[in-house]
């Protein structure tokens, strides 16, 4: 499998990287390179294997489905690039 | 008697309870040495004044007797950990001006036990590097040379701030986090001790994550005694992270007794890499003799899925991080770009995270991207994790027979020059990692300790990996290896 410069652009659409078109001819080469090198997992037979989803076999803890936090909209702001009447301000989203 | 800031946190811990030093004096005294530090980079964002007001206070609970071990010891922080009101940057363009309304549980343990906070640690961007070169905040520069060649060398990464800090006597220690072996890593290319635990044994709340699966912080440190002092000040339960483990922490300190007779230490095949240098391979027989002189069994062993793990976590990691890094677009904290007229909030995403966002994070991001799209979630993603499982086995399967503690390199050569892996392919750059990251997989604790120079003079590790949940016996181990080895050398100060 390897990754043209279509793909390239593709990837970084959906990582929401803007990438410059002169940049993306390097970009896919670099993603080859990294490719073919996890490519080697192919050699490993995982028939009946179940893929690990922890490290050690621990049930997630439960808790009381309450409220635990809350009421600090001025702390949740506080770091906002642009906030507005106690909301986040972004771009118009709808035309 | 040695300079304050070059005491070892147990040397320094005696030293205040006998009242013969205040944690204002070590706290002086690292503050003298980090100002004449610049040439490192090590120190990214300076906290005197938060330093002096937490000395303060820990000299009045120390006088008042009952302090914890750790009270009046000054650390330094990784810049990953989120401090309160601290700059907390990852390292990284993205964070640029994120000061957390809330402290990571780590520090907050730290800090509750009476530690005392330096200011923040350089690191690679979002702890993605192996050199620290990824940093926004530029090169950390390792305080060893080779012999009197003025060249800069890496104090390796991600955690090189923290490393090039501790050994350079700035700080009593650090703390580090372990993604893929950037603890041990960086440890072993300065010459000092760098713990990762197993997976669950330290909250990761607050941490700025980067693999969730495989993040785990851990001490670095100047001695064994250190790491086991401050690991047990860092774990621990918490609710705040599902994955933390309810288990109690035991007094590793306690538990270094230095004998390991009847031990049965395993020496993996798979390790002995082709163009392995030789120095590594002498140094990695020689602490074969050391352990077999205190009394412990060797036994060699097979890994075989060893091969697997550096593309099986260059699947996952990647995966895991274009995740985590989803959250950052420009809209809740750190960098926003400056849009053009038109832009939507596409292009603001897209912009900010162009301009936020180094060049290996980028490629990383945007690798996780791929393997987890449509068509190749499987391919990739979901066979990755079942070859993770069969590396996990594989140290299940030698655990199972008895093995205690398995011996390795902790690195495959020692510290190199800052801008030699510049050429290299990203691929080259990952090699790095090759005898740690199998122990990121697995969840287990791994330990890198000092045991020697190479004919530069410039130090090499050991590295032990031990059971699950077994941090006390493998710091054992690395206790009676630090001692057979003996390694005090110091870099010579030329910063």
């Amino acid at each position: 499998m390897s990754i043209d410069i279509e793909t390239a652009r593709r990837v970084a659409k959906l990582a929401r990287i803007k990438v410059e078109e002169d940049d993306l001819p390097a970009l896919a080469g670099e993603f080859n390179d990294i490719l073919i090198f996890i490519e080697q997992l192919n050699e490993v037979d995982i028939e009946g294997v179940e893929p690990m989803t922890s490290v050690t076999p621990q049930r997630l803890k439960r808790r009381e489905d309450v409220v635990t936090s809350g009421n600090m909209p001025d702390k949740i702001l506080s770091n906002a690039p642009d906030a507005r009447e106690g909301f986040f301000a972004v771009p118009k989203v709808v035309e | 008697m040695t300079d304050l800031n070059a005491l070892t946190i147990g040397a320094a811990r005696d030293l205040l309870s006998k009242g013969e030093v205040t944690s204002s004096d070590l706290t002086e005294a690292c503050l003298t040495a980090i100002d004449g530090s610049g040439a490192l980079n090590a120190f990214v964002h300076h906290t005197p004044e938060i330093a002096r007001e937490q000395a303060k206070a820990a000299d009045a609970r120390i006088a008042k007797g009952d302090a914890p071990p750790m009270c009046g010891i000054p650390l330094g922080i990784k810049d990953l950990f989120c401090t309160k009101g601290v700059p907390s940057q990852a390292a990284s363009r993205i964070l640029e001006g994120f000061r957390p309304e809330y402290e990571s549980t780590v520090t907050r343990q730290l800090f509750d036990q009476g530690a005392v906070m330096l200011g923040k640690l350089n690191m690679d961007e979002f702890a993605m590097g192996s050199s620290n070169e990824t940093s926004c905040y530029g090169d950390v520069v390792n305080p060893w040379r080779r012999g009197n060649d003025d060249a800069a060398l890496t104090p390796g990464g991600s955690s090189g701030g923290s490393a090039s800090a501790v050994a350079a006597d700035l700080c009593l220690a650090a703390t580090g986090t372990d993604t893929g072996g950037s603890i041990r890593q960086p440890a072993g290319f300065v010459g000092i001790t760098g713990m990762k635990p197993t997976y669950g044994r330290v909250s990761r709340w607050g941490i700025v994550a980067f693999a969730s699966s495989l993040d785990q912080a851990g001490p670095m440190t100047k001695d064994v005694r250190d790491a086991a002092i401050m690991l047990g000040a860092m774990a621990g339960h918490d609710p705040m992270d599902s994955t933390s483990a309810d288990l109690p922490v035991p007094d590793f300190e306690a538990m270094l007794t230095g004998d390991i007779r009847g031990k049965t230490i395993g020496i993996p095949k798979e390790y002995r890499m082709d163009g392995m240098p030789e120095e590594i391979e002498t140094l990695w027989a020689e602490g074969r003799q050391m352990l077999e002189d205190a009394g412990a069994k060797i036994v060699d062993i097979s890994l075989p899925h060893t091969k697997y793990a550096l593309p099986a976590y260059y699947v996952i990691a990647p995966a895991e991080a274009s995740s985590n890094l989803a959250r950052y677009d420009g809209v809740r904290y750190g960098h926003r770009a400056k849009l053009s007229q038109g832009d939507g909030i596409t292009e603001m995403y897209e912009k900010t995270r162009a301009e936020g966002f180094g060049a290996e994070v980028k490629r990383r991001v945007m690798i996780g991207t791929y393997v987890l799209s449509a068509g190749f979630y499987d391919a990739y993603y979901n066979r990755a994790r079942r070859v993770r499982a069969m590396i996990k086995k594989d140290f299940d399967d030698v655990f199972a027979t008895g093995i205690d503690a398995i011996l390795t390199p902790a690195t495959p050569s020692a510290a190199f020059g800052l801008g030699e892996m510049t050429d290299a392919d990203p691929v080259q750059m990952y090699l790095n990692d090759v005898f740690t990251v199998t122990v990121n997989l697995a969840g287990l604790p791994g330990i890198a300790v000092p045991t020697g120079l190479d004919r530069q003079g410039l130090p090499l590790a050991l590295q032990l990996i031990g059971r699950p949940w077994e941090e006390g016996d493998l710091l054992n181990t690395a206790y009676a290896l630090e001692q057979a080895a003996g390694f005090v050398s110091k870099p010579v100060k030329w910063w």
